[in-house]
């Protein structure tokens, strides 16, 4: 068993197709009925930027954000993890489709926005980031995965860091084979551990997980239908504010135990 | 001077490219001046353009356990795991600390991308053919999941993927699993396929060069793509007194544009320096610095005059690309490995393809081999997203 140092929670953002924010999954948990879906708005992109931008981009940048903007810290100042386990499958899709039929016609706008780090790329341009950014991914193991690694960085570092979790809805014929039925993002800004802020204590330990699931519902369901959904545990046990434990898969053979300190 | 202590051990290394399967093929192609790019013969839609083919992939078979895995990455990441013995050094080392005390932190731009391209030319439906539709290939992490599964490890297995950084960014990924304790051993690396998506994106981008790629020539016409993979075995340095060493990395953000460098190389110098502070190193420390130079008009352009005015004039420095091709998420790991053997054998590799260097570098830029102890050296990786790494390696005795 590998313990890390309690990282500090200091901000947070969601978005989900009936809770476009954190406060409104914060009601949507404590039973107030979901909101009507509505588009990410990514409004921290220039508006250029914004139109060219795919929905995996807007999505990703939208919970940055929110969560940057809860935590009072200046996004300039803040190095990012990006993680998602299937990138912009949309783009995927269009390309492959395109290399199918017509290789030549490849879109250069479509390639430049094909990579992970797309998302990462438009955020440091956003908000004039210079520092260190990584875009990540561990398939379903996703959110456990990059929560892990930007963990590390910020006890590494001893500096707040902003760290996003996105994937949106698979399509084509994708969705066999790297499957999620809805869009689903969050952020959270981790910070060196220090009051009055919720904690996070990261343990390691060489077991197959049986992972936590959310208690309400809609997050139960939304859990299994996006792999950064896996995070619906961790937020519904910051919205309860309560000390808590819960398990994530790490790897196939490997648990990640997070206990919540309120 | 550099802080040994911290300093991961590399305990083993590979590379393979267009220039040959091992470690032992590189140095003898650097070593000769030797290129391995070839006329496209890869893309069934003819692009004029030359490539880095790693030959024979289409003959290599995985074992019945592995084969959900099977395509055309995997089979060249299995190639390069079972040369210079790397596979044999990680089964001892799970031997030595156990397979869940073993990271898996590897790097990629399109992992299996290729295997999807394929599926999409013979769609049924709207559906993949029942051959390819597999879910251990179709996402960017199949190959950490891949090498994970093939070297049985059990520790914490990551995917970084950056565009061109993303095998450089694993360096420091791994080094923070060791400093903390999560892992005894992170096997480190990466690798990229030759695909339609990149060939024909950069050529959508007019980034590819109808000829051999010519790095830092006044002439060049940009990127030849290439194909490869290396892995390598970071440790703590206690147990490993002879290996050479990773001193510190340096990570940054151009936050200027997504497919074009900042024009005053502002996120790669802010790379390189912090490489330089977190190894303890000045400028003049250097000896080799191997650099990301793809040929393309802009980037070379850029990393000359910044790698002119931050370094001295003794300085040697060179971009292995022409030799191998832009080998994208796997230039990283490939150059880093090329970067190690350099310090080994004392061989700084020329810069092949170039005749007529950019003024700004021409004095420290090798254009062929040369012979010369080295003691300090850097790796500089640029990707798409302005996303910069910068490793520092030494020998052991310099470390």
């Amino acid at each position: 068993m590998s313990a890390v140092p309690a990282v500090g929670v200091r901000g947070i953002g969601v978005w989900t197709p009936a809770a476009p924010s954190w406060p409104a999954l914060q009601a949507l948990l404590a039973g107030i009925a979901p909101e009507p879906e509505m588009a990410p708005s990514a409004r921290i992109l220039a508006a250029g930027e914004r139109r060219r931008a795919p929905l995996s981009v807007r999505l990703a940048v939208e919970v940055a954000a929110q969560a940057v903007q809860a935590s009072g810290l200046a996004a300039a100042t803040l190095p990012t993890v990006f993680a998602s386990a299937y990138g912009d499958s949309t783009i995927t899709d269009e390309l492959a489709r395109t290399l199918a039929s017509a290789p030549t016609q490849v879109s250069p706008t479509r390639f430049t926005h094909s990579v992970l780090n797309a998302a990462a790329g438009h955020w440091s341009m956003a908000v004039g980031c210079h520092a260190a950014s990584s875009a990540v991914c561990a398939g379903e193991s996703t959110f456990a995965a990059g929560l892990l690694e930007a963990t590390l960085q910020v006890v590494d570092s001893g500096h707040p860091l902003l760290f996003v979790a996105s994937d949106i809805a698979t399509i084509g014929a994708l969705v066999d084979v790297a499957p999620a039925a809805l869009s689903f993002a969050c952020a959270l800004v981790l910070a060196p551990a220090s009051d009055p802020a919720p904690r996070l204590r990261l343990r390691t330990r060489s077991a197959i997980a049986r992972e936590s699931l959310p208690r309400q519902l809609q997050a139960a369901a939304w859990y299994k239908q996006n792999p950064c959904a896996r995070s619906l545990t961790l937020l519904e046990a910051l919205a309860r504010g309560t000390p808590s434990r819960l398990r994530l898969a790490l790897a196939p053979a490997l648990t990640l135990d997070i206990e919540i300190e309120a | 001077m550099p802080r040994a202590d911290h300093a991961p051990a590399i305990t083993a290394c590979t590379v393979t490219s267009a220039l040959g399967v091992g470690c032992a093929a590189h140095r003898e192609a650097l070593a000769a001046g030797r290129g391995g790019l070839r006329p496209n013969d890869f893309t069934r839609t003819p692009l004029a353009c030359w490539i880095g083919r790693v030959a024979g992939l289409e003959d290599v078979s995985l074992p019945p356990p592995l084969a959900r895995f099977d395509s055309r990455t995997h089979r060249l990441a299995w190639r390069a795991l079972h040369a210079d013995g790397f596979d044999a050094a990680v089964a001892a080392a799970r031997a030595r600390h156990g397979p869940a005390r073993i990271a898996c932190v590897l790097g990629t731009s399109t992992s299996s991308i290729g295997a999807t391209e394929e599926a999409y030319t013979r769609l049924r439906q709207g559906r993949m053919p029942d051959d390819l539709r597999r879910r251990e290939i179709h996402h960017p992490h199949a190959l950490a999941a891949f090498v994970s599964a093939a070297l049985q490890l059990d520790g914490p297995a990551l995917t970084v993927s950056t565009a061109c950084s993303s095998s450089a960014k694993v360096f420091a990924a791994g080094a923070r699993l060791l400093r903390h304790g999560l892992a005894d051993a992170v096997l480190v690396g990466g690798a990229d396929s030759l695909c339609g998506s990149t060939l024909f994106g950069f050529n959508a981008l007019e980034l590819i060069a109808p000829e051999p790629c010519r790095p830092f020539d006044r002439a060049r016409r940009g990127l030849s793509i290439g194909e490869g993979a290396g892995f390598a075995l970071l440790e703590r340095a206690a147990a490993a007194s002879h290996a050479p060493r990773l001193l510190g990395c340096g990570e940054s953000s151009d936050a200027h544009h997504l497919s074009a460098p900042h024009p005053q190389g502002l996120g790669a110098r802010l790379a390189i320096t912090a490489a330089l502070t977190a190894a303890g190193l000045t400028p003049r420390d250097v000896d080799y610095l191997n650099l990301h130079g793809t040929a393309s008009p802009q980037n070379d352009a850029v990393e000359a005059t910044l790698v002119g005015a931050l370094f001295p004039r003794a300085l040697r420095a060179s971009s292995s690309k022409g030799a191998t091709g832009h080998t994208l998420g796997a230039a990283g790991i490939i150059e880093a490995v090329i970067t190690l053997l350099a310090l080994e054998h004392g061989l700084v590799p020329g810069t092949h393809g170039c005749r007529d260097p950019e003024p700004a570098i021409a004095a420290q830029l090798a254009l062929a081999p040369e012979s010369r102890p080295l003691r300090v050296a850097l790796s500089a990786s640029f990707g798409f997203g302005g996303s910069n790494a910068c490793l520092a390696f030494a020998r052991a005795e310099a470390a």
